[in-house]
């Protein structure tokens, strides 16, 4: 029973912790290109990586101030976007799956390659350059805090602190911008791009902005991601994070405004609580080793976020909050 | 449809087996090989590993002994190389001595003490043919205590340059064909599968990787020769790709899921399975049982092993008969009707879903040999599929989504381009060529070679 309930303050930790806030800017990020304008990006984990990058470069190998950091991940994820977006936003929605996912994995294989390393660190990366921000904490980094029974660095407290502000900055400007004239213009894309077309918009000009748009608000959580865990490695950003954070949005509901947020949060309470009471179910052998190691145990999250997501777009595309007239796509 | 008559096929074949004049691989062999110093080994490592102490102990020993700069001038082609003279100076410019090499290209040169130098060889007294290295003529070689440090000047004689540059490269267009041809055979499917359903399956690496794995636990574990493991394992693909359609995509179909829908779907179902490979099968690399140590052999301008050459010949005969299945037989032409128009193939009498589930398990069956073939040459693992399956996208892309000689001929191109790239880019970086290749591609001719304009939306 115990384990039970460490299983929960872990879980618990995990659902207010940088990684759900490193998903749930993925997933804001992916809710303006997918949930809102229908576009099909794959490798939003590419401007996660460019973001983090962004800093790790600028501070620890050029020796520039964080923020300066901050802006060329932010500036390095608009110029992505607009490559992705040139030659694919003209074409049919799964091009632009194709040559997101095709880019975030060229990425990280060039970010790793040994003539990459001295700029990248390659396969080891990069780190010692959070140091800036984490000194900018009004309480001491150094003590551990305990908080409803998780215990919290002070470091972590402070990331998780701005980068919920960051979060609830991103939400409300999604929203905002959702009501807006050009929220319609892009809902209305999404819906029937002729349509669009035909009324004058300008229909590439406006996935081209959402795709930035998108694609900068990954970055940030690139950076979230970077500046929490103190280190930038190419392989912490596998393709399988884009679609954790489809996972997360599909949970919450694509085309809500708090359907990312909420979603990521759930789904990392859910992936971090399996996750632990798998281990402790393996240690107290209810499982048995042979059925089920606990190295194993790593990769049960990706089974059940694979599984999640079939199953949630086959039975329950809206999700919790969604509207399921506003996720029927179809390829264009 | 925009079939093209079926010209690519055999050109991999032909050329393999075809030999050249007999001129070697020379690997850019290093020529001005360094020798020892000419104390003894032993006294060397004693020194290393009881350096300071015994510095400390005897201090006469490390001095007496004394710092010196040696190497050797020679080229495979020259031999070693007299008469050059070699030149130490500090790091302030004081010149410490010059000599001259002897007749078996050597040079030693004692110094005053541990530090750095500057070597510098006399580039006009080298022989003809004989050239310095891409890193000129001056060496920096810093030298321990005591320690009698070679230096390499990375000489080229021509050889390497001359006759290697052009052999590397037909070495590599031979890889690229195999390596083509590969991707060929596993895009084939998806290809096939886009064409009559319209679904961009994501999950298409896994059929890959799972039929290569199934193929590795028969061969390895069930102790089953590789070739008979292979057509089992081609069957139980088959049943994979089966079983996609009837458990995943007809009913999805049924229900009128959207393709946006079912594409992320393919994505969660290639997530599911890659996982569900390393979980029972590890995170790994294994090679097969048979057929791992084989000498490359010499074709004159390229080297290959019998295994590479039989897998350019298998693939090239099971895409032949892929081509002739779609061009002569009846559910050939009812697969190429159905990705060509469906309803109009419906309404003429062709059991669509029929169609679409031999599709499924010929794509299944393909994948699992380009597995197979793909696990020969760079052994088994539980994510071999997903790293291929970016190609395969390139490929397919590049001949035009959905027909299946521009997969063909677009997967030729992307493997002999990610290969012949290693020339110019470092080989680790090869595959991003390939995907720079897609973006090129769908920029200049988005409906690919062989695609049609209205497809691309």
């Amino acid at each position: 029973m115990s384990d039970l309930i460490d299983a929960f303050a872990v879980a618990g930790k995990a659902f207010f912790g940088f990684q759900a806030i490193f998903f749930a800017l993925l997933a804001i990020g992916i809710n303006v290109h997918f949930g809102y304008t229908g576009l099909l990006n794959f490798g939003q984990i590419a401007f996660a990586m460019l973001g983090g990058f962004g800093i790790a470069i600028s501070v620890s190998q050029w020796g520039l101030p964080f923020w300066v950091g901050v802006l060329i991940g932010v500036a390095a994820a608009v110029v992505l976007a607009l490559l992705l977006g040139l030659p694919t936003l003209r074409l049919r929605a799964d091009y632009l799956a194709i040559v997101t996912i095709a880019v975030a994995e060229g990425l990280r294989l060039l970010f790793r390659s040994v003539s990459a390393t001295p700029v990248t660190g390659g396969t080891r990366g990069l780190s010692a350059f959070n140091g800036d921000f984490i000194s900018l904490a009004p309480w001491d980094t150094a003590r551990r805090y305990g908080i409803l029974g998780t215990t919290w660095s002070g470091g972590e407290l402070w990331v998780a602190l701005i980068g919920w502000s960051i979060v609830i900055l991103f939400s409300l400007l999604v929203w905002q911008l959702m009501r807006s004239p050009w929220g319609r213009v892009v809902k209305a894309i999404r819906e029937d791009e002729d349509a669009v077309r035909a009324l004058g918009k300008n229909v590439y000009a406006y996935k081209m902005q959402a795709l930035v748009l998108g694609g900068v608000i990954g970055s940030f959580g690139g950076m979230v991601y970077a500046v929490s865990t103190g280190s930038a490695i190419p392989d912490q950003y596998q393709n399988a994070n884009t679609f954790l954070a489809y996972a997360a949005l599909i949970l919450g509901g694509a085309a809500r405004v708090l359907g990312p947020v909420i979603g990521s949060m759930l789904l990392l309470f859910i992936l971090q609580f399996t996750d632990t009471g798998l281990r402790a179910l393996i240690s107290n052998g209810v499982i048995p080793e042979t059925l089920l190691s606990s190295t194993d145990v790593a990769q049960i999250r990706f089974v059940l976020v694979g599984l999640g997501l079939m199953l949630l777009l086959v039975f329950r595309p809206q999700g919790i909050f969604g509207d399921r007239r506003e996720v029927m796509l179809d390829a264009r | 449809m925009t079939h093209a008559p079926h010209r690519a096929h055999g050109q991999g074949g032909r050329s393999a087996a075809r030999g050249g004049p007999a001129v070697h691989l020379a690997r850019d062999r290093t020529s001005a090989r360094w020798r020892r110093g000419r104390r003894p080994l032993v006294l060397t490592l004693l020194v290393a590993a009881f350096g300071m102490a015994l510095a400390v102990l005897v201090p006469g020993i490390a001095a007496a002994e004394g710092e010196q700069i040696v190497g050797t001038l020679q080229t495979s082609r020259s031999g070693p190389i007299e008469g050059v003279e070699v030149t130490v100076e500090t790091a302030d410019g004081d010149q410490v001595d010059a000599v001259e090499t002897d007749e078996d290209g050597r040079f030693s040169i004692d110094l005053p003490g541990a530090g750095t130098y500057t070597v510098t060889l006399d580039e006009d007294a080298l022989p003809d043919g004989v050239a310095l290295g891409t890193s000129g003529a001056s060496r920096d070689v810093t030298v321990d205590d005591g320690r009698s440090q070679p230096v390499n000047f990375g000489l080229v004689d021509g050889s390497a340059n001359a006759g290697g540059g052009s052999v590397e490269a037909v070495q590599l267009l031979v890889d690229g064909l195999r390596f083509g041809l590969l991707i060929a055979v596993c895009a084939v499917g998806l290809s096939l599968i886009y064409g009559t359903t319209g679904l961009t399956n994501f999950a298409h690496g896994e059929l890959v990787t799972i039929g290569a794995v199934i193929a590795w636990y028969i061969n390895v574990r069930g102790g089953v020769p590789l070739i008979p493991a292979t057509i089992i394992a081609m069957v139980a693909g088959a049943g994979v790709g089966a079983l996609n359609e009837l458990a995943i995509w007809r009913p999805l179909r049924r229900r009128g899921t959207g393709l946006v829908a079912a594409l992320v779907v393919s994505i969660g179902l290639s997530m599911l399975l890659r996982y569900l490979v390393q979980i029972v099968y590890g995170g790994f690399s294994n090679p097969y049982g048979d057929y791992q140590s084989q000498r490359a052999v010499d074709y004159g301008v390229f080297t290959m092993t019998n295994r590479s050459l039989a897998s350019i010949i298998i693939s090239v005969v099971v895409l032949v008969l892929v081509a002739l299945m779609l061009q002569r037989t009846k559910i050939g032409k009812a697969m190429r009707a159905v990705s060509d128009n469906r309803d109009l193939a419906a309404s003429s009498g062709i059991d669509v879903n029929r169609v679409i589930l031999v599709v499924w398990m010929m794509g299944g069956a393909l994948a699992t040999l380009g597995g197979v073939l793909l696990g020969l040459s760079d052994q088994v693992q539980w994510d071999m599929g997903f790293r291929l399956l970016l190609l395969m996208f390139a490929g397919v892309t590049l001949g035009g989504l959905g027909t299946a000689y521009g997969a063909l001929i677009g997967s030729l191109i992307v493997g002999v381009f990610v290969q012949m790239s290693t020339l110019v880019i470092p080989s680790d970086v090869k595959y991003v060529g390939g995907l720079l290749l897609l973006i090129v591609i769908l920029v200049l001719r988005p409906q690919g070679i062989l695609g049609s304009r209205a497809r691309i939306g």
